[in-house]
């Protein structure tokens, strides 16, 4: 038992939130995630890039056990990430994730959905669960909109929602999996300003996004991902303006050109 | 002019026909639930055992399967279902039994295209706050595969409806053994069989257009 504190507090002392050592991963004959290694401290926003099929949505999935790593270790403030389980759900909670395509639970009102976890994976009573959610509703700009149902709202307004959605969980770490690809351009802004408050507020982040501008005002890290690899990590200026890898240079000057 | 339907129970009949379709339903939809939860579910065993059930069950035709809970189960394996001996009531038993066992096989496909009408993103995200499996399943999945499924169900309610006369064939005294009665003692067929036909239609053609209501007011937008 003494052996398990100690490991603990070393974790603590050092900071370290996620750590994944290298982690491998297949899809039949792909290998999508090659030996990666990556250490996010607490508090620490990570922009992850790169281009179509570098792995970078499987990273994120991995990370959460939405997908089984092959081989390596991935451990979530110390823990490491159990089978599947009741262990598996409780651990998922505490890792917030926002998808491309929003996910709302159709069927529920957005105070609902914000609700749901509260109650079932929380175990809060509704009443409180009720007032955090509206809290929350009303952090990322929606509270107006708490009874309405998903498919009422913009694409803008159900991302902020899918955001409080999993900070109702009290999550340790959020990730964001190109949050505002879908997104018309004028609803762009919106999500990223609520994402960006939340970095300031000192949420542990890893994000994948091609946004330059988010990047650099709100990450302390950009990670360059190209074929299941993590080709290259460097602060955000540092980066975007002289990156030292070929494979970025060549990335980032088509993004920049598009 | 309905003087031939003096001395039978029509309604009666009808009665048993109602009860054999309600008894039916409720369980079909009961064990087509769960055998469309076990198809979709993680467990490679159960998977294997619904989609086996479901393949074989359909493809036996319902009188083998009616006779085979009379013939098979009671009178071979001595299954009486709680049944004191009563024949009637043992095999109306039987024939719910026999209904549910082939009519959730056709719940269970119902049930299962309507999940795949749920976006797999919305299992994903419940997965991701912590929802266990049966939680995903229980709380977003199943309630909007259910909401998608009200119009299908409907027509496999149709189905068991006109199905139930088949229980006929282990001597359930409900609407078409009544018929099959009137047909050898009376002369009037056509009247006889228009009124059958006719009470049919009444149980069926309300299920339709309810469930077809309803079925549009619970729809999903998305
Ligand atoms: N479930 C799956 N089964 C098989 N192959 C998959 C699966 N998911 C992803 N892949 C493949 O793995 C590779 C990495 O996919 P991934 O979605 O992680 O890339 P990405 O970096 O997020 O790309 P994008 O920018 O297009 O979102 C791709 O070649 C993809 O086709
Ligand atoms: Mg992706």
């Amino acid at each position: 038992m003494t052996e398990v504190s100690v490991a603990k507090e070393d974790v603590a002392a050092t900071g370290e939130l996620v750590v994944l050592k290298s982690v491998n991963k297949h899809f039949g004959a792909l290998h999508v995630l090659q030996d990666i290694d990556l250490t996010i401290a607490r508090g620490e926003v990570v922009v992850v890039i790169g281009p179509s099929g570098s792995g970078k949505s499987t990273l994120c999935r991995t990370i959460n056990r939405l997908e089984t790593a092959d081989s390596g270790s991935i451990t979530i403030d110390g823990e490491a990430l159990p089978q599947e389980g009741k262990e598996l759900a409780r651990l998922r909670a505490d890792v917030g994730m926002v998808f491309q395509s929003f996910n709302l639970f159709a069927h529920k009102t957005v105070l609902e959905n914000v609700m749901l976890g509260q109650i079932k994976v929380r175990k809060a009573d509704k009443k409180k669960a009720e007032e955090k959610a509206r809290a929350l509703l009303d952090r990322v700009g929606v509270a107006t909109q708490a009874d309405k149902y998903p498919a009422q709202l913009s694409g803008g307004q159900q991302q902020r929602v899918a955001i409080a959605r999993a900070l109702a969980m009290d999550p340790k770490v959020m990730l964001f999996d190109e949050p505002t690809s879908a997104l018309d351009p004028e609803m762009i802004n919106e999500v990223l300003e609520v994402m960006q408050q939340l970095a300031r507020d000192g949420m542990t982040m890893i994000v994948v996004t091609h946004e330059m501008g988010f990047a650099r005002s709100a990450a302390n890290r950009v990670v360059f991902m190209a074929d299941g690899r993590i080709v290259e990590e460097a602060a955000p200026d540092q980066f975007f303006s002289n990156p030292r890898s070929d494979r970025a240079k060549d990335f980032l000057s088509k993004i920049l050109h598009h | 002019m309905f003087d031939f339907l003096q001395g039978y129970d029509v309604l009666g009949a009808f009665w048993t026909t109602v009860q054999l379709t309600l008894l039916a339903a409720a369980g079909s939809l009961v064990w087509g639930t769960l055998l469309a939860a076990m198809r979709v579910g993680p467990v490679p065993l159960m998977r294997g055992f619904a989609t086996v059930y479901v393949n074989t069950v359909r493809n036996i035709p319902l009188t083998v399967i009616i006779l085979f809970t009379s013939l098979g189960l009671a009178n071979t394996l001595g299954v009486t279902l709680g049944a004191k001996g009563v024949i009637d009531t043992l095999n109306f038993r039987l024939a719910v039994l026999g209904l549910v066992a082939y009519t959730s096989a056709f719940v269970c496909e119902v049930i299962r295209s309507g999940i795949n009408t749920v976006p797999v993103g919305q299992a994903e995200a419940a997965r991701a706050i912590g929802l266990s499996f049966s939680q995903v399943l229980r709380l977003v999945v199943l309630p909007q595969a259910f909401r998608s499924s009200v119009g299908p169900l409907a027509n496999v309610l149709i189905a068991l409806t006109k199905n139930t006369t088949v229980a006929a064939a282990i001597g359930v005294a409900e609407a078409a053994t009544l018929m099959r009665t009137m047909v050898e003692k009376e002369a009037q067929l056509i009247p006889i069989a228009a009124i059958f036909a006719l009470g049919f239609v009444i149980l069926t053609l309300p299920t339709g257009l309810i469930l077809g209501w309803v079925g549009k007011k619970v729809a999903i937008k998305r």
